[in-house]
């Protein structure tokens, strides 16, 4: 029980910090300014929430019992955490972990591209993560219950404004439609992943911790459809669809991303300023 | 003995950093000032040593970690060596803890202040909040231009009238 609350809290932490690292590459390169800072105004309340995750993680490896030790449990089990000598931390989560350690989903590590991309990402995550937070504020695990609280009055700012963006550019020139018709075709098949619950998931339902993802679908998908329709996007049939980040087996982006995001503890080990 | 009074007083001294004109106090981010049993490191057995109990505005507003610090730093210049802070999310903040007094000194320094009426994001599609007046010549004719703008708290407005950008302290 434990062991699933550390890596469910680890799987909603690398969401959230995989997805604000995407965004944050963005800093700097926006097609506007204010598009610009809205994008990395968004990652930095995802790294916000990640953070309070990570550092309840942390404390929960740190209070005895251990980490989940074997594959998919936390890169830092038998290094840190109870009994190990070593505190585990929210920084050592965040940068000691390898990619077959990070639990996210597979959708959020996909690379930018161009930002109609971008923005169709970040529209299906947040449209999950609205209606995730708003059951799991309910939970019945407090730590998790208040974090979600607070994420989730961000959130329905993020998926509004992404909302409105699939429109503007699905409903655009013959280019922008053209492009979210590709972004669509490239993120689609990731979506399922969202709505198919991990061994750990399922393992906390019962006792009402973890929210019931799966029922997420229906609310999930009318929102999407609704937004599609204004935008003049087809909805895809459900299809076939490609799972495995929330138990560890990624696409190659995430090492990528990981590479860079990790350079500076990989090359200068607990290195601090 | 901790005189909590005195500690909210010296907490009207700590300034936001983002936005230099209201105190943490008129922020609303200081949730409570109690008096609390001293750690591993503290003061001999006995004494007690202030606990001030925060909640962030955003999950990850880059200015806490500075609000953190400045408190420590005002409290230590008035003798108070051991402080605990502790971070609670739950109740989650909002612009309606924003002091009366902190909205007016938010006006006056050319940011408008959250609408006395509590709004908080709805994810409908283009949905508007009420008309934000402009801090700089009290025109109601303004137009949102970005849902969010140089800190996490504000977003970005263009007065029709008098033709300045400027910041609107969103509810929340």
């Amino acid at each position: 029980m434990k062991d699933s609350l550390i890596d469910y809290t680890l799987h909603l932490a690398d969401n959230a910090l995989v997805l604000g690292h995407r965004n944050s590459e963005w800093t700097g390169h926006g097609p506007i300014l204010e598009q610009d800072i809205a994008l990395s105004n968004i990652a930095l309340d995802l790294i916000g929430q990640a953070r309070f995750l990570y550092q309840y993680a942390a404390a929960l490896l740190n209070a005895g019992g251990g980490g989940p030790g074997v594959s998919g449990g936390p890169g830092v089990s038998g290094r840190a955490g109870a009994g190990s000598g070593v505190a585990a931390t929210e920084d050592g989560l965040a940068y000691h972990r390898d990619s077959w350690d990070f639990k996210n989903c597979l959708l959020v590590e996909q690379d930018n591209g161009d930002w109609g991309k971008t923005i169709l990402r970040q529209f299906f995550f947040s449209a999950y993560q609205y209606y995730f937070y708003q059951r799991l504020q309910s939970g019945k695990d407090r730590e998790l219950a208040a974090v979600a609280e607070k994420s989730f009055k961000e959130v329905s700012y993020h998926l509004r404004w992404s909302s409105e963006w699939v429109i503007r550019l699905g409903d655009g020139t013959e280019e922008s439609h053209r492009r979210m018709v590709g972004a669509l075709d490239q993120l689609w098949r990731l979506t399922g992943e969202l709505f198919a619950p991990a061994s750990y998931e399922k393992a906390l339902e019962a006792a009402g911790i973890a929210v019931d993802v799966a029922a997420l679908r229906p609310a999930w998908e009318a929102r999407v459809g609704d937004v599609f329709q204004q935008a003049g996007l087809l909805m895809p049939e459900t299809g076939w669809q490609q799972t495995g980040g929330k138990e560890g087996r990624h696409t190659e982006h995430l090492g990528y991303l990981l590479a860079e995001m990790q350079f500076l503890q990989r090359a200068y080990p607990g290195n601090e300023w | 003995m901790v005189d909590t009074v005195k500690i909210w007083s010296l907490l009207e001294q700590v300034n936001d950093p983002e936005v230099p004109v209201l105190s943490v106090v008129d922020l609303g981010i200081i949730r409570e000032v109690k008096e609390a049993a001293p750690g591993e490191m503290g003061p001999a057995a006995g004494e007690t040593i202030p606990e001030i109990v925060l909640t962030p505005t955003y999950s990850g507003c880059p200015a806490m970690d500075a609000i953190r610090m400045n408190i420590r730093m005002v409290l230590l210049s008035n003798g108070y060596r051991d402080v605990r802070l502790t971070t609670v999310l739950s109740p989650a903040w909002t612009t309606e803890w924003m002091s009366e007094k902190g909205k007016d000194k938010l006006k006056a320094y050319g940011i408008a202040p959250p609408l006395p009426l509590q709004q908080v994001c709805h994810p409908g599609l283009f949905v508007r909040e009420e008309a934000v007046a402009c801090p700089l010549c009290n025109s109601w004719h303004t137009t949102l231009i970005s849902e969010f703008g140089s800190t996490a708290c504000k977003s970005l407005y263009r007065c029709e009238d008098c033709g300045e950008p400027f910041d609107y302290f969103k509810c929340h």
